[in-house]
């Protein structure tokens, strides 16, 4: 029980997950008025919601673009049948991942400190399933025709998918993936709508928030159902989150391509996701939290473990980079070797190197604690971060393809204007919808912060008292 | 949990607390006066409430675990029957029968089925959504969802009778004693 440990109620980090002398209504008000009072929404939500809306268009322009004309317009042609279309969804899928590992794992794991970030983290998962799931679909060019391979349906061709292909697996990983975290989320804000609904002074608002908390109304035996589910989707949700990379790096590993038929590749998959979505919640984090003055609920120490969550998985990521060397030498194969002088040597040697800048160099000053707690320093490292993770799957996918078994079939990938409008288009999308959500959902749980205020209160007492009873770490016991 | 046939156009009669601790002792003290009937109204989860108030509910894990054994069960015929019933199909001359290459998405399918298991069963068992119930119409009782713990002891409890319930739920301590209409 060395988590526990951590969270003895003498322990002076507890008190730093909620800053300041609150109430419940402090917290609630703290919360709740980003939603409730709109004109707190000052110039620099417009500017960004603005500028996610202009990355909006521009994903609609292409995606029209591309509808009308077909995926020719993208640079990936062969040998080079994967490229942008695959390492945006492998990116946006890992970024992902870290809202589901913050929401359903440290909940598991009865880490407190998850209530102040979950919510937000979570939207962040579904904003950026949204974002990965166009790139496979648009890939097949035009989805609708492409449903009968995807989904078994029965359909007047005859043809039905084909279930031993990991591509296969993906498609419902990926879909099994966005639903639950959907749900997960909705049930989580439950509670807070009807907070809201009681809340909200104008009536067509406490009746919007009336339908959506469903007539919540707080029963004791209610919450005893629902923290009870709650617990349970979580424990799914866990195998889930890591299924999910697991299969899609098996989109990979499955194949016979050099670079990418290694055992390695799930759990190196699953640390490079973690590592770009709290990567990616820190970006998030930072300016919500000081724009919307949450400083007191989001706090240093958040931020610290954040930092500390995404140096580990970093160091995991830079342990497969090592193996990649190691397996590419060791088993001598001349395929093998040949790939991996391409990566270092090759014509792409800047994306390989710039990668380890990234992903290596760049985290080294997270072991320092003054540079966890410098939040220009630890933003600018998140979006280095997400670069590399970025070029990390550049590496792996175009690397590998454009350099295959027979030379004569070598070709260089460049990518076209439109695999870049598109990538920057589900950008501004992801932070366009980032920026609605924290503008009309209440962006961290509301009843979960009361509840851990409730309980680091009654750990203070008991540690006045010098009882040696350990606090109640999790929020749901 | 129906409410039906209330007493005299009377819901219950509601105490209103502050703190969890409060509406804890206060149910304990309820359930020991010999009071069915009771709900406790928190706004956020109070341990222990829901065991003091009666027995806890298991049903909604047991509903979960179904769902998810219907989920594997669905998913992994779903994928025999496709791959060596209605389409079989040579692929790489494996079998068509090939149930490893069925796992992943049999797991999938399992998690899917049993989290829509795990949602419905949750708000059906508790009866919701329900747009409304008479005790939202208590006294204060918008902040119940905010920051007051309310105990209600309803109208069809056996030995409900509104003077004796009220005197009892002062002598709980409450801040706050009103009548809920029905």
């Amino acid at each position: 029980m060395a988590i526990k440990e951590e969270f003895r109620p003498d322990s002076e980090q507890h008190t730093q997950l909620i800053t300041g002398e609150q109430t419940y209504q402090s917290l609630e008000d703290s919360i709740s008025l980003v939603v409730l009072d709109q004109q707190r929404h000052k110039s620099n939500w417009y500017l960004v919601a603005g500028l996610g809306f202009l990355g909006v268009n521009m994903l609609m322009l292409t995606v029209a673009y591309l509808l009308y004309m077909g995926i020719g317009i993208w640079g990936n042609n062969q040998p080079v049948g994967w490229a942008f279309d695959i390492i945006n969804f492998v990116w946006w899928i890992g970024i992902g991942h870290a809202g589901t590992l913050i929401s359903a794992i440290l909940l598991l794991m009865r880490q407190p400190w998850r209530n102040s970030i979950n919510r937000f983290a979570e939207a962040m998962t579904l904003f950026a399933v949204m974002c990965a799931a166009m790139f496979p679909l648009l890939h097949t060019g035009r989805p609708w025709v492409a449903a009968y391979w995807l989904f078994p349906y029965p359909n007047w061709m005859g043809i039905l998918p084909q279930f031993r292909s990991p591509l296969m697996w993906d498609v419902f990983a990926v879909s099994t993936y966005f639903t639950v975290s959907a749900i997960f989320w909705y049930v989580g804000l439950i509670p807070d709508f009807a907070t809201l609904r009681d809340k909200a002074k104008k009536i067509w608002l406490a009746r919007l928030f009336g339908v959506f908390a469903m007539g919540w109304r707080g029963a004791a035996r209610h919450w005893q159902r629902y923290e009870s589910a709650y617990l349970i989707l979580a424990g799914l949700s866990t195998p889930l989150v890591l299924s999910v990379h697991s299969i899609v790096s098996l989109d990979f590993a499955s194949s016979i391509v050099v670079g990418w038929n290694t055992t390695l590749f799930p759990p190196y998959f699953v640390a490079g996701a973690i590592f770009a979505g709290f990567a990616m919640v820190i970006i998030l984090a930072i300016p919500i939290r000081k724009w919307y003055g949450l400083d007191h609920i989001v706090t240093m120490k958040h931020m610290d473990w954040m930092a500390k969550i995404m140096l580990a998985t970093g160091m995991i990521v830079c342990y497969g980079y090592f193996c990649e060397m190691f397996y590419a030498f060791y088993s001598g194969e001349s395929y093998e070797l040949q790939a991996m002088e391409a990566r270092l040597t090759g014509p792409y040697w800047f994306l390989y190197y710039a990668l380890w800048f990234c992903n290596f160099f760049a985290i080294q000053p997270l072991w320092v604690p003054a540079v966890r707690r410098n939040l220009s320093a630890l933003f600018w490292i998140s979006i280095i971060v997400s670069i590399g993770m970025w070029l990390e799957r550049f590496v792996i996918i175009p690397l590998s393809l454009n350099r295959d078994y027979v030379p004569g079939s070598w070709h260089m990938y460049y990518p076209t204007a439109w695999d870049f409008s598109m990538f920057f288009g589900t950008v501004g999308f992801f932070v366009f919808m980032m920026w609605l959500f924290v503008r009309f959902v209440p962006a961290i749980n509301i009843f979960e912060m009361k509840d851990l205020l409730y309980k680091l209160r009654l750990s203070a007492r008991h540690s006045d008292k010098g009882s040696s009873e350990p606090a109640g770490g999790g929020a749901h016991e | 949990m129906t409410h039906e046939a209330p007493k005299n156009g009377v819901f219950g009669i509601v105490a209103e607390f502050t703190t969890p601790e409060e509406v804890l002792s206060a149910a304990r003290r309820t359930k020991e006066a010999g009071y069915e009937k009771v709900e406790a109204y928190t706004p956020f989860p109070v341990h222990g409430l829901a065991d003091a108030l009666g027995p806890e509910d298991h049903r909604v894990k047991w509903i979960i675990f179904w769902g998810g054994v219907a989920g594997a069960i669905g998913g992994f015929y779903m994928q025999w029957w496709v791959s060596a019933v209605a389409y079989p199909h040579n692929v790489g001359g494996k079998p068509l029968f090939s149930w490893p290459a069925f796992v992943p998405i049999t797991f999938e399918c399992m998690v899917l089925i049993a989290s829509f298991a795990a949602v419905i069963g949750m708000l059906a068992l508790s009866g919701l959504p329900r747009p409304h119930h008479p005790i939202f119409d208590a006294k204060n009782f918008d902040r119940a969802s905010r920051d007051r713990f309310f105990l209600c002891i309803e109208a069809d409890d056996p030995a409900f009778d509104p003077e004796e319930v009220t005197r009892f739920l002062r002598s709980l301590g409450a801040q706050d004693v009103s009548e809920v209409p029905a």
